[in-house]
This record gives structure tokens, C-alpha cells and sequence, in this order.
């Protein structure tokens, strides 16, 4: 516990301005930032000795309708030498999706910012090769933000009568 | 005539006219005959019919016994396209081109629900059954089907291969169905 606040309290000795929330309580320290810093800060966590966060677990993308910034990029880190974690979000709104791209940090960020490109329409500036890489080229929406009807619309041969709607 | 008994399970020769050292039937069912007890699988297997198809193939099912234990992994060589499990909208324009590979006559055929219909993954990514990209001679239901049910399916291709009218395949019918889905 004493060891996620150290975590916290160094992140924010560093980049006061930029935090909006960090939370110690989960399992795994958690740390919301504002969008334009966020390459910064995983800079930070990577190299500054202190933290340490040299491996990039996963980026995921999620999307929460109702909220004022409502797409939002999650990052988890990993300290392989000390088996420290760590999560940091951050939240871009809809009309202008753009986050830094961690590429240049994280050749792994590569194909995990395609994915979340592929499904919520993220634009990670200065990603080398930002194109779908798991749905079909031509799809002309993002799939899982919450705007589209989960079932196929092409599909012609289903009779709502038989499914008890 | 009398037929002289093996031990084998030999095929039934076609109704004709016999007499000591002739035999007369019609050229389509014997070139049906001879098709019907040769068909070489393509297996395209994406998911767990797959391993359903593996067990076909298998000791205890044994395929073979049917004239099929030769796979055959080019579509060049195969005569059986075996469709088995989901295949996404990204596979579908290859499921097409394998389709266009084979050489005629060619048979398909649909092994369970999901190249069937897309099964339980009613989604935006799932082809809703491979009919939408290749015609389909024999859908085989089940999630996933039963070897049983695989070899059902299977014997149905085989008697839709035996009975297939020598000129079908140039028929204005048949080059219609190619058309519809894209096919030279």
C-alpha cells in the first residue's frame, strides 16, 4: 500500500498540473492524466529510475457515452525488475480523438495502437502505420464504441418474431 | 451375372445390361460412380468443427472408408471444399478465391452452424453463413456437428456426386448460380 502512494506522490512531484486523479485504493496504482501530456508521462515512467515502468502490457481504448470526454485510452505498465504495475488513462473527446502515439518509446505500442484505432477510432499522432489490423478494411465505423447496434444490420434473413421480440 | 463375394465393402455397380464379359450403363453413372468414391476434402478448418473433422477423419470414424482419406491441402487437387467453423468478414474473400482455385467439378460443403448461418456470432464481423461468398451443395447443423453428422453430410455430397447429370456443370443454370456470386 505504502509502496502504490511512493508511486503516486513521485508521479505527482513530477507532473502536478497534469494529473486529474490518482487513485492507490485498487490493486494496482491508477493515475488519470490530461491527454496533451500523456507521452510525457510514460517517458517518465519509463526511464526515470525511480519508477522504473519499462514494459507496456496493453493499451486498450473505452468509451463512456455520458461523460464530458468520453473516449478514453488506458495504458498498464509493468517494472519487470521490481514486478511493479501501474495504469494510466487518459480521456480525449469525440469530435477530436488525438493522443500522442507511444511508438517511439514502446515498438510494442505499435500494433496495440492499431487495435485500439481499429475499435474506437483513436488517432495516435505519429504512429507510423495507422490502419485497421483486425476488421475488414473497408468497415466505415468503429465497432465498439457504444453508438452501433451489436447485431449485423445486413442481416436480412433473421424474423424478429422467431427470437420473441 | 453373379457377383463373386469379398470380403470388401465394394461399391454397388450402376443399373446396366450384363451378359458374360460386358456390362452396359449410362457414361454419368459410371463417371459418378467412379467421383462419388474418390472425393478429395479440402478441409478449411477455422474452429472447433475442425477438430470435430479431425476426429472424422480419425481411427474411429474413419473417413476413409468412404474414399476420402486422401486430403488434399492445394485446391487444385481437391474436389471438396470442407467449410468448417466461423469465418469472419476478412476470411470470406478468401474462402472465395480457394472456391475459385478448385478446378470443376468442384462440391462445398458447409459443416456447422456457424458456416452455415454465422451461428451464435450474430455480429459485425462474423460472414452470416459462407453461402454469402460460394454456393453450398450440403449444410451440416450442430454446434459443432458429430462426426456422425459430418460423415451424414458427407454421404449426402456423395450422392449429389454420383447423381449429377453429366452436362450440369454447363448448363445456363449453373453458369447463372457462378455469376451470382462473382465466380469466372
Amino acid at each position: 500500500m505504502e509502496e502504490k502512494q511512493d508511486i503516486l506522490q513521485i508521479i505527482k512531484g513530477r507532473f502536478e498540473s497534469e494529473i486529474i486523479l490518482t487513485d492507490g485504493s485498487g490493486d494496482i496504482p491508477s493515475v488519470t492524466v490530461k491527454s496533451n501530456s500523456l507521452f510525457a508521462i510514460i517517458e517518465f515512467l519509463k526511464n526515470d529510475p525511480a519508477t522504473g515502468y519499462n514494459f507496456l502490457t496493453d493499451i486498450c481504448g473505452i468509451h463512456y457515452p455520458e461523460n464530458e470526454l468520453p473516449l478514453g485510452v488506458i495504458y498498464h505498465m509493468h517494472n519487470l525488475g521490481e514486478n511493479r504495475r501501474i495504469r494510466i488513462k487518459t480521456y480525449v473527446p469525440l469530435s477530436n480523438p488525438e493522443v500522442a502515439s507511444v511508438t517511439p518509446l514502446f515498438s510494442s505500442a505499435n500494433w496495440m495502437e492499431r487495435e485500439t484505432y481499429d475499435f474506437y477510432g483513436i488517432i495516435f499522432k505519429g504512429h507510423p502505420n495507422l490502419k485497421r489490423i483486425l476488421n475488414v478494411e473497408y468497415l466505415d465505423f468503429f465497432p465498439m464504441r457504444k453508438e452501433y447496434p451489436l447485431e449485423d444490420p445486413t442481416r436480412e434473413d433473421k424474423d424478429n418474431r422467431y427470437f420473441g421480440r | 451375372m453373379e457377383t463373386r463375394k469379398t470380403p470388401y465393402n465394394i461399391a454397388e455397380p450402376p443399373d446396366g445390361y450384363s451378359s458374360p464379359g460386358m456390362f452396359a450403363t449410362r457414361l454419368d453413372k459410371v463417371v459418378g460412380l467412379a467421383r462419388s468414391n474418390s472425393i478429395w476434402p479440402l478441409p478449411f478448418a477455422t474452429s472447433c468443427c475442425g477438430i470435430e473433422f479431425m476426429a472424422t477423419m480419425g481411427a474411429n470414424y474413419d473417413l476413409g472408408r468412404f474414399g476420402s482419406e486422401r486430403l488434399s491441402f492445394s485446391p487444385r487437387q481437391a474436389d471438396l471444399l470442407m467449410v468448417m467453423g466461423t469465418i469472419a468478414k476478412k476470411m470470406g474473400p478468401i474462402v472465395h478465391q480457394i472456391y475459385e482455385q478448385m478446378a470443376e467439378p468442384r462440391w462445398v460443403i458447409a459443416v456447422g452452424a456457424c458456416a452455415a448461418s454465422g451461428g451464435i456470432f450474430d455480429t459485425y464481423s462474423v460472414l452470416q453463413g459462407i453461402d454469402r461468398v460460394v454456393p453450398v451443395d450440403v449444410y451440416v447443423p450442430g454446434c459443432p456437428p458429430r462426426p456422425e453428422q459430418i460423415i451424414d453430410g458427407f454421404m449426402l455430397i456423395q450422392s449429389l456426386v454420383a447423381n449429377e447429370p453429366i452436362r450440369r456443370r454447363y448448363s445456363p443454370e449453373y453458369r447463372e448460380l457462378l455469376e451470382r456470386y462473382g465466380i469466372r
